[in-house]
């Protein structure tokens, strides 16, 4: 059997869904996701997406400009400015699309999109649904692709891309409810499948965000783009690092150490606990280093003084997570926090209009790098990153595939699905010993202890060591298990081949970075280093393991500066 | 209730079935290892990864908020990533969502459930143009959709309701909560056309206020109360198609 379509898009998160709202009013377009939709990591995004709307009173002085100002200084200059200004110019109105198809935004007294503080950003320009929007905007979404009846393969596990020596001609899926292997066939490929944060034990991402679809385009030849750059969430829960949205402190929460401390003086005194998400972090880590966390394991985020009635409105959904898995209620108790691996910042290299070196293949979201985060995003950028460049991807793949009378040649399909069966087979035939769930501990522990946020030479040289020593083991895998339904070892052997992957890359990557800047902290090299690192990582597919090369950055008109908060 | 130490073993009783190759599911147990905050979803990955490479279950955000991993454990709906095992003793028995076609062990096949929902217009279709900027809605006006917004669409009220065990073709609450949605919605303009098809022969009137689909939620919504107010809107919209000096 072979599916074919116009425009195929992977992954049904956010970026995946607008790009299939776009692309399904220009062409045949199908999404293909390892999940239903509406299980996508999008959804538990919390705090907000930001756009110069000027709707809160302390904003409105916003611009786009001042916005694309912010994300840049943000990103400690490693964004490209086209980049950042392009996102933030079309904000507004990607913004107002959403509340026209019926997002669930909740409002300002005269009824507009009712907008909150958050880190690193000059005025309140979070607009925000409670401490739900990210549930919010993947529900419109996904109701928009219900309306346009785009074609869903639900529970398709995308294994390779459809290669033909220069240009992507679809892809190899796992149908995971029947087992069987399957072609999609397509003249352009967008790839939308999320971020990797899933690859640090303590994450407070979906156990699904393991980073397979950028593996798939790294092993195209794709390169994969500043992966040294991973963003710790300041505010994940204790111990289980579940998100506690930045909204939390935007609508006024306190960080306090063991020592009754709002410590964020110490670091950032104008911003304070408003300051960026790297900045945040840092600091809380050097509490709990320094000795003055509780339990020498976390901090308080303090919301009690907020009152009842402000957290049941506006954060509701942290009250419940609070209850479930803290065992406390915030309207009476500090929550205990501690920093926790959350989104990353490189990915997928590609152009303003989301195309990567490899013809008909695009990317967007979070597995993309375009860049507009740089070495550090602003919370409230990712779901923006989504539904612009989500919409952008959409419209440049269907309008690349109407210029492309022919599709995937048969005998190139046939080659590359007995490539991805004998793969499988391969699994599933192994004759060693290994533990596919071991080494996928082994590689997250690797990473959290000496990749996390605070980095130095000896801890990556030892890291990369570590994780090629599990790359090599890995050809020495127990026999996986040959069930066709719904066959979930099988899809654990394939995420962690991706994530010792990944964890080669980004390791690599940091330690040929010999410089601090934004979440990338070398030890051994303190300061942002601008003549020899204001340039982005490439990582290149070889064999023996990644070769890296550099691009410059784009910049307009902000010239670096230091970076204060 | 015993009180928990980290390590204490509980013995899971999973109801196993793979349609393709047995005629009747089954009951498996397994023990596994217990903390205090230990889940449901984590002890299913226990099994998974030590004990049973075939065990199959769905999971995504372990954090309440996907839908994925609704199952019904001891005698309950809940979801397995937000359900402590030290709250529900040393026996657990884990069971698929019940009056659901099983694909394997507590994977169900949500296709009906998932047809159901897109029958009831899922989506805002507006009365007029959209103007420039955002359409103004007034923070009460937004209240009226208040609570429906937060359904994750899990299908565990869907799987409880009794009208739907005897109506195959029953919308179910969790479409019709999905219907009052849109229809409060006050950038929603085809309040007609979803009335005629709430009042249809499947649509709401099969809703007999059993009330469980309100305690099967694990997101603590109410489905059969937005169920009622569709009833009184379907009425007085219906009253005032018939009856001239109504409208």
């Amino acid at each position: 059997m072979m599916f074919q379509h116009d425009v195929i898009i992977v992954g049904g998160g956010l970026a995946g869904l607008r790009a299939a709202i776009e692309a399904s009013a220009l062409i045949d377009t199908a999404v293909i996701s390892r999940v239903h939709p509406l299980r996508s990591h999008t959804k538990a995004a919390q705090g907000g997406i930001n756009a110069a709307l000027a709707n809160a009173e302390k904003g409105r002085d916003d611009t786009p400009e001042k916005h694309a100002f912010d994300t840049v200084k943000g990103s400690d200059f490693l964004a490209d400015q086209d980049a950042a200004e392009l996102m933030t110019s079309m904000a507004p109105r990607c913004i107002f699309e959403f509340d026209h198809w019926g997002c669930a935004f909740s409002r300002t007294d005269e009824g507009k999109i009712a907008q909150r503080a958050f880190g690193g950003a000059g005025y309140p320009r979070t607009c925000y649904g409670a401490d739900r929007t990210g549930l919010y905007l993947l529900q419109t979404a996904y109701e928009q692709t219900v309306k346009r009846d785009v074609k869903e393969y639900q529970e398709y596990f995308v294994t390779s891309l459809i290669v033909d020596g220069e240009s992507c001609r679809g892809v190899i899926a796992l149908n995971v409810r029947t087992g069987e292997l399957v072609p999609i066939a397509a003249k352009a490929t967008i790839l939308a499948t999320g971020g990797l944060a899933w690859i640090y034990s303590i994450s407070t991402n979906s156990m699904i965000n393991t980073g397979n679809g950028m593996t798939i385009a790294y092993r195209a030849g794709v390169p994969l783009k500043d992966m040294e750059f991973v963003q710790f969430h300041p505010t994940g829960l204790y111990p289980n690092g579940i998100l506690i949205t930045e909204g939390a402190r935007g609508e006024g929460g306190y960080l306090v150490n063991a020592k009754g401390e709002r410590f964020m003086e110490r670091y950032a005194p104008k911003a304070m606990e408003l300051a960026p998400r790297d900045i945040v972090s840092r600091s809380i880590q050097k509490e709990i280093d320094e000795g003055r966390a509780f339990e020498n394991a976390y901090v308080h985020l303090d919301l009690r003084h907020l009152g009842r009635e402000k957290i049941m409105t506006r954060l509701p959904g942290i009250r419940e997570i609070c209850l479930l898995f803290g065992g406390l209620d915030p309207i009476d108790k500090p929550i205990p926090i501690r920093p926790a691996a959350h989104y990353t910042m490189g990915g997928i290299d590609c152009n303003l209009n989301c195309e990567t070196p490899l013809k008909g293949l695009y990317a967007a979201g979070e597995c993309a790098c375009i860049s507009v985060h740089g070495s550090n995003r602003l919370g409230g950028n990712s779901l923006l990153d989504c539904v612009v460049f989500g919409k952008v991807a959409g419209d440049k793949a269907a309008k690349f595939a109407r210029s492309l009378p022919n599709r995937a040649d048969e005998g190139l399909v046939r080659s590359s699905l007995e490539r991805e069966q004998k793969r499988i087979e391969a699994f599933q035939k192994g004759n060693g010993t290994e533990e596919p769930a071991t080494m996928r501990d082994e590689v997250r522990f690797i990473l959290t202890q000496k990749v996390g946020m605070f980095r130095s030479g000896s801890d990556l040289e030892e890291a990369l060591r570590q994780i090629r020593g599990a790359r090599e083991r890995f050809t020495q895998l127990r026999p996986v298990n040959v069930g066709n339904v719904f066959n979930l070892d099988l899809i654990r052997t394939f995420e962690v081949e991706a994530m010792l992957e990944l964890a080669e890359i980004i390791t690599a990557s940091a330690l040929a970075r010999k410089e601090s800047r934004g979440a990338h902290v070398r030890l051994d090299f303190p300061q942002r280093d601008d003549e020899h690192f204001l340039k982005h990582t490439l990582a290149h597919y070889t064999p023996t393991g990644p070769k890296l090369d550099y691009s410059d950055v784009k910049i307009t008109r902000y010239k670096p500066e230091a970076r204060k908060y | 209730m015993t009180k928990w130490k980290n390590g204490d073993t509980v013995s899971l009783a999973i109801l196993r079935h793979d349609p393709g190759k047995m005629k009747e599911p089954h009951y498996e147990a397994f023990q596994v290892k217990a903390g205090k905050d230990t889940t449901v979803l984590e002890a299913l990955f226990q099994i998974l990864e030590n004990q049973d490479h075939s065990l199959a279950f769905r999971y995504s955000c372990r954090s309440a908020v996907c839908g994925s991993c609704a199952m019904f454990i001891n005698g309950k709906y809940r979801l397995a990533c937000s359900t402590l095992i030290s709250e529900l003793g040393r026996e657990v028995i884990v069971q698929p969502l019940p009056h659901m076609p099983i694909i394997k062990d507590l994977v169900v096949d949500l296709t009906t459930f998932f047809e159901k929902y897109n029958i009831v217009k899922p989506y805002v279709v507006p009365i007029k143009p959209p103007p420039e900027k955002e359409w103004i809605q007034s923070p009460k006006q937004r209240s009226k959709i208040n609570d429906s917004t937060d359904c994750i669409l899990c299908a565990a009220c869907y799987s409880s309701c009794p009208s739907v065990w005897t109506g195959k073709r029953y919308l179910g609450p969790a479409a019709l909560l999905q219907a009052y949605r849109f229809a409060a919605d006050s950038r929603d303009g085809i309040l007609k056309d979803r009335v005629a098809v709430l009042s249809s022969e499947d649509g709401l009137w099969r809703c007999h206020t059993i009330f469980n689909c309100t305690e099967a939620c694990p997101k603590n919504l109410n489905p059969a109360r937005f169920i009622e107010n569709l009833k009184r809107t379907t009425t007085k919209e219906t009253l005032k198609a018939r009856i001239p000096f109504l409208r």
